[in-house]
């Protein structure tokens, strides 16, 4: 670890923390329903997707209603995605001449995009046309993103509202989401982006004759526009296999620093614009803190075990100084990869420019651990916030039965109802992921897949059963995936991850939404405190990461000791 | 639910034309006007000829040229149809041999150790432009010998490509090595 290192990580999360305070204000009065500055160009378009869609945006729904409007939203973008994939031979914009992809791996694709994952078991450069790309792919992007802000809204509405039995419309939350916030600042940063060297064409590639005379295909797209969304959606699926170590997709340490910047602080904001909408900032900066703690421990663990790097390779004579860089690419170097990594796992994101499969046992750990504890730190949009809000309410109430006092949150009472559904959601992560890698780890072609066998298949299998259940995407990408098992379980684990997870927290929205709102009295166990931020932070690590440890000591815990005692596999 | 499919539908067909035909189209028109050329792949051409992206790496096998990070693409290094990293493990056998393999490689032309690390590791993409500043000084020996310059000329060039960190601190030294070994073809001897 160096000097210049740690002030790189610094500055990019001091200029996160500066954009929280706008852009928490900003979306508050979007989703408030107020008119925002972008009104008089927007507003015409919001009034006639609703004509057209026969939205009336005035008429608010229930619970239940909220949730089954989701799940029919998710169903179409589903069902076109997989539409475009299959028939993409016969779409415009495909100057490859790319054919059908094929069924196992659209079916894969399209829960992967629909569950804002972004696992990809496919290689966009040759499997992809620009058409499937960008109006399919890319349009999943924003619309899980939006997706999940409404679902996260909703559930901020709850501890607004008193005795009520509606939490919004799904519809215009989802629709002012993409509108107001995921689609400005999509132009601004696809503007830089394309200032900073990302190819945006319609092109599909070039063929240049290298000074060796060799021949290199290079394959361009509209890369610039899609890898905005991809970010600030924390959706983390590339135009390219490589996905952001790319050069086009990352050519240098300023589009580095917009890629992490984008991806960290819609997030972020949206922590502070539920202190905002439920008239309690304080509330928000704690959860922040809370969640920062976590975020940076995961930074410097990662970043320390990269440097120490792989005693293994040094042994051969490797200068240590640099650490692995195996799977790293220059201009980045360890700090910046490292700081992607831990960011891209706190998140939903996904999306990586060093790879995690060539990353040291610990290393890999990291960003793995993070995924397991729900991807809260700050999470990805709108999902971060409500596991969050599901980790602030069994605090709540761990703190309420240590203390004798009535657990309340935000002054809404928690009783046997709202934890009997947050344990639900809470242990849909470790059921999928333990059970999938269990069975995985047993089946001889399922073990086939793996790259590196050893401990670290192990970890590879594990890895990729956290990133689909928790809605990652990133990959130990030594496992071969792109089998008819892996697609199929895989898929089923992003679906599991999302919708299974997501139904019981809107349950929770309902429940407490009827409640009525009591002011804060004596008795109250404060939730605004350091005190609460400590008690929050051992929640995520017990009920979140406790379960865990135990495959870890078999995965990355023993391909530790195994590197650090010289022996390969 | 079946009522929520009609503006579930129309929903994600509308948003279809707003996100995923309006914004790239609109976005790459801006492109077009603002930075034709990076917006096309940073392409760079030699005699009306294009020989490769700035930002993307190219192979060098030749001792005349100054050769860059291993490459895990496949069938070939440096293939930008399929870009990627090796994935393999810290512990795997086959990352210790390949990088023992380089290691002797590098060693036949006459460098010392300790190797810079970058000189015997993939890349996450397969494509990375860059070696590091070490990397480039360990190959000039090697380099002048071959073209018959003097070391000093050939460390002058490495030293005048070295890209230093943005207002000091952000990201990492590197020498993009395209643009160092067109340069070096055209330094009169």
């Amino acid at each position: 670890m160096t000097l210049i290192g740690w002030v790189q990580i610094g500055f990019l999360l001091a200029l996160v923390l500066a954009s929280i305070k706008p852009l928490g204000l900003y979306m508050a009065k979007v989703f408030s329903g107020e008119k925002t500055v972008l009104a008089p160009v927007l507003g015409p378009l919001e009034t006639a997707i609703y004509k057209l869609s026969g939205i009336n945006r005035d008429k608010e729904q229930g619970w239940l209603a909220y949730t089954l409007a989701m799940l029919a939203f998710s169903v179409a973008g589903f069902v076109v995605l997989y539409a475009i994939m299959r028939l993409q031979a016969y779409l415009p914009v495909n100057p490859q001449g790319f054919g059908a992809v094929p069924s196992d791996l659209a079916f894969n694709t399209s829960a992967s995009f629909v569950t804002n994952t972004n696992w990809q078991n496919y290689s966009g450069e040759a499997v992809m046309s620009n058409f499937t790309q960008m109006a399919g792919l890319a349009v999943q992007n924003f619309l899980s993103a939006a997706t999940g802000m409404a679902l996260a809204i909703a559930v901020t509405r709850a501890f607004i509202r008193s005795k009520a039995e509606t939490v919004g419309n799904f519809w215009v939350d989802t629709t002012r989401a993409t509108l107001y916030v995921l689609l400005p600042l999509s132009i601004i940063v696809t503007i830089a982006f394309i200032f900073l060297g990302l190819p945006q064409t319609m092109d599909g590639s070039v063929t240049a004759t290298t000074l060796e005379g060799a021949k290199q295909v290079i394959t361009l797209g509209p890369v610039a526009s899609q890898e905005a969304i991809k970010q600030l959606g924390t959706n983390g699926g590339g135009f390219y296999n490589a996905n952001a170590a790319h050069p086009f997709e990352n050519p240098n340490a300023i589009a580095n620093y917009i890629n992490i910047f984008a991806m960290l602080s819609i997030s972020a904001a949206m922590v502070y614009m539920f202190g905002q909408m439920t008239g309690n900032r304080k509330q928000g900066w704690v959860l922040i803190s809370a969640i920062a703690v976590l975020l940076i421990a995961g930074i410097g663990i990662t970043y320390w075990a990269e440097t120490a790097g792989n005693p293994i390779l040094t042994s051969l004579g490797l200068d240590p100084s640099m650490g692995n860089m195996e799977g790293k690419e220059v201009r980045f170097g360890q700090a910046m990869s490292t700081l992607y990594t831990a960011v891209t796992t706190g998140l939903s994101d996904g999306g990586v420019n060093s790879m995690i499969g060539s990353y040291t046992g610990i290393g890999g750990l990291v960003p793995m651990f993070l995924i397991h504890l729900g991807e809260v730190l700050p999470g990805g949009v709108g999902s971060g916030l409500y596991g969050l809000i599901v980790f602030a309410v069994l605090s709540v109430f761990v703190a309420g039965l240590m203390v004798g006092r009535t657990p309340e949150f935000l002054g809404k009472k928690i009783e046997s109802r709202e934890m009997k559904f947050a344990m639900l959601a809470v242990l849909i992560l470790p059921l999928v992921i333990l059970a999938f890698s269990a069975i995985s780890a047993m089946l001889p072609a399922a073990v086939a897949a793996i790259g590196t066998p050893g401990p670290h298949g192990l970890s590879e299998i594990l890895y990729a059963f956290t990133s689909a259940a928790g809605n990652n995407g990133s990959a130990m990408a030594g496992l071969s995936g792109n089998t008819v098992w892996y697609n199929t379980t895989l898929g089923i684990s992003m679906l599991l991850g999302r919708f299974a997870y997501v139904v019981p927290v809107m349950a929770i929205a309902g429940s407490l939404a009827a409640k009525q709102k009591i002011p804060s009295s004596k008795g109250t166990f404060p939730t605004d405190t350091p005190l609460f931020a400590g008690l929050l932070i051992g929640i995520i690590l017990i009920l979140g990461g406790l379960q865990f440890f135990p495959s870890l000591a078999l995965g990355p815990i023993v391909e530790h000791f195994a590197m650090m005692a010289g022996q390969t596999f | 639910m079946l009522k929520h499919l009609r503006p579930a539908f129309s929903l994600v067909i509308l948003m279809t034309l707003v996100t995923g035909v309006a914004y790239p189209f609109a976005m790459t028109g801006v492109a077009k006007v603002a930075a034709p050329a990076k917006a096309e792949g940073s392409l760079i051409a030699k005699d009306g000829q294009i020989v490769g992206s700035t930002l993307i790496g190219q192979n060098f096998s030749s001792d005349r040229y100054f050769w860059p990070r291993p490459s895990a693409t496949s069938p070939n290094p440096y293939d930008p149809t399929g870009s990627g990293g090796s994935n393999l493990g810290p512990t795997a056998a086959k990352l210790k041999d390949r990088v023992a393999g380089d290691v002797d490689k590098l060693k036949k032309t006459g460098v010392a150790t300790p190797i810079p690390a970058d000189a015997v590791t993939a890349s996450g993409s397969g494509l990375d432009p860059d070696i590091t500043p070490q990397n480039a000084l360990m190959q000039v020996g090697r380099v002048a010998q071959a073209r018959g310059l003097d070391v000093g000329k050939v460390a002058d060039l490495v030293n005048a490509h070295v890209e230093k960190r943005l207002f000091g601190f952000i990201g990492e030294p590197h020498v993009n090595v395209l643009e160092l070994n067109m340069a070096l073809d055209a330094l009169k001897s």
